[in-house]
C-alpha cells in the first residue's frame, strides 16, 4: 500500500515535470555584462521556456518591456521564465541594471 | 552616477505615486503621518531582506519563488486597497463634509489606514529591493566610486519624491467634497492594475497559461518602457501589449470593487453609525 502510494506520487511528479517541460527550452547566458546569443530566434505561436544563466559576480534583472517580463537573476545563478505564445516579430530585452548596454533581441518567426 | 540616478528615480517614482495617492486618500485621518512613515520604514527594511534572500526566494517553489512572492504581495495589496474603498464608500461622505472623524469613525479610519500602510510597505518593498540589488551590484563591481553612487542615488530619490509630491499637491487642490470620490477611483484603478500585474507574474512562472495571447499593441503610441508609460502602468495598470487574461483580471477586479462598495457601502450597521453620528451632530453644531 505504502509502496504504491510512493509509486503513484512519483509518477504524478514525473507527469507534472513532463508537462512543465513541455514548453520548448532556450538558454541565454550573461557574462561580462553581455547576453549571448544576442539574437535568440524562437518559433512564433508557442509557449517558450527561457533559462537565463548569470555567470557574473553581480546581480542582474532580466527584463523586457516588449514581453512584459522581469525577473532578478542573482550573481552566479540561473532563473527560468516562460514567454509566449508570441506573434511573429522582434522583441527587445535587457538587464534592467544596465539597460543601455546589456541588451538583446528575441525574434519570433 | 547617471545610471544610479536613473534607476533610483524610476523605482522611487513607482512607489512614490502609490504613497501620494494614499496620502491624499487619508486626508483628515488622525496620525496618518505615523502610519505612512511606518509603512515606508517597514518597506525599506523588507526591501533589504528580500534583496539579501533573493537567491533563496528565487530557488523555492521549483524556481517560481520570485513570481509567487510578487503575485502574493500584490494580491494582498489589492485586498487592502479594496478594503479601503469599501470603508470610504461607507464613511467617506461625512468625512468629506466635516473633515474630521468622530468616535467610531476614528476606529474604522485607523483600520483603513493600517490597510493602506501595508500597501505602502509592499510598494516600497518591491521597488526598493531592486534598488538594493542594483546598488549592491555597483558597490561590488570595480571601477565605480561609491561616492558617485550615493550622489546619483540621492538625486534620483529627490527627483522621484519631488514628482510624487507634485501629484499629491495636485490632488490636494481638488475641493474636499470631490477629493474622496477621485481617490476612490484612483485606488480602484491602482488595485486593478496590481491584480493584472500579479497575473502576469503567474504567466511568467508558467503557472497560468489560459488567454495568454496579446490582445492589442499600443507600444507605437505609448511604450511600457517610457517614463510616462511606466507611470501610467503604476497608476492604472497600463500595458502596451496586454494579454487576454490580464484584461479579464483587470475588468473583474474593477467590477468586484464597485460591487463590494455598493453592497457594503450602506449596511444597516452603517446607518446605525450614521444615526449615532446625527445625534452627535445634533449636540455639536456643524462647523464649516
Amino acid at each position: 500500500m505504502k509502496r504504491s502510494l510512493v509509486f503513484s506520487a512519483g509518477l504524478s511528479a514525473y507527469l507534472l515535470l513532463a508537462a512543465a517541460a513541455h514548453a520548448e527550452d532556450y538558454v541565454l547566458t550573461l557574462k561580462n555584462n553581455q547576453f549571448s546569443p544576442k539574437v535568440l530566434t524562437i518559433p512564433a505561436g508557442q509557449k517558450i521556456k527561457i533559462t537565463v544563466k548569470n555567470q557574473d559576480a553581480t546581480p542582474a534583472e532580466f527584463e523586457s518591456s516588449d514581453l512584459n517580463r522581469e525577473k532578478v537573476v542573482t550573481a552566479n545563478s540561473e532563473i527560468t521564465i516562460f514567454i509566449g505564445p508570441l506573434d511573429a516579430g522582434s522583441y527587445g530585452y535587457f538587464d534592467d541594471f544596465h539597460r543601455d548596454t546589456t541588451i538583446g533581441t528575441i525574434i519570433a518567426k | 552616477m547617471l545610471a544610479t540616478l536613473i534607476i533610483v528615480f524610476r523605482e522611487v517614482i513607482e512607489a512614490g505615486l502609490v504613497i501620494g495617492i494614499v496620502l491624499a486618500a487619508t486626508r483628515g485621518v488622525p496620525r496618518r503621518g505615523v502610519w505612512v512613515g511606518g509603512g515606508i520604514t517597514v518597506g525599506i527594511a523588507g526591501a533589504c531582506l528580500v534583496a539579501a534572500f533573493a537567491d533563496a526566494i528565487s530557488n523555492t517553489m521549483a524556481g517560481a519563488g520570485q513570481e509567487l512572492f510578487n503575485a502574493s504581495v500584490m494580491a494582498i495589496a489589492v485586498l487592502m486597497l479594496t478594503g479601503h474603498n469599501v470603508w470610504m464608500a461607507r464613511e467617506g461622505r461625512h468625512i468629506a463634509q466635516e473633515m474630521q472623524l468622530l468616535g467610531d469613525d476614528v476606529v474604522t479610519g485607523r483600520r483603513s489606514l493600517k490597510a493602506l500602510a501595508i500597501v505602502i510597505s509592499i510598494a516600497v518593498l518591491r521597488e526598493g529591493s531592486e534598488i538594493v540589488l542594483f546598488l549592491y551590484g555597483i558597490a561590488v563591481s570595480a571601477g565605480n566610486s561609491v561616492f558617485s553612487m550615493f550622489v546619483g542615488g540621492a538625486i534620483g530619490l529627490a527627483l522621484g519624491a519631488g514628482i510624487s509630491g507634485l501629484m499629491y499637491f495636485g490632488l490636494m487642490r481638488i475641493p474636499t467634497r470631490h477629493l474622496f470620490a477621485v481617490t476612490s477611483w484612483l485606488i480602484a484603478f491602482l488595485a486593478a492594475g496590481m491584480a493584472s500585474q500579479a497575473i502576469v507574474f503567474l504567466q511568467q512562472a508558467g503557472l497560468v497559461t489560459v488567454l495568454s495571447h496579446v490582445v492589442w499593441d499600443t507600444s507605437g503610441v505609448l511604450s511600457d518602457g517610457s517614463l510616462a508609460g511606466k507611470a501610467l502602468h503604476t497608476l492604472i495598470g497600463y500595458a502596451d501589449r496586454p494579454t487576454g487574461i490580464q484584461l479579464v483580471v483587470y475588468a473583474s477586479t474593477l467590477v468586484a470593487i464597485f460591487i463590494l462598495m455598493r453592497l457594503f457601502g450602506h449596511t444597516p450597521q452603517s446607518s446605525m453609525l450614521n444615526k449615532r453620528k446625527q445625534s452627535i451632530d445634533h449636540v455639536l453644531p456643524r462647523t464649516g
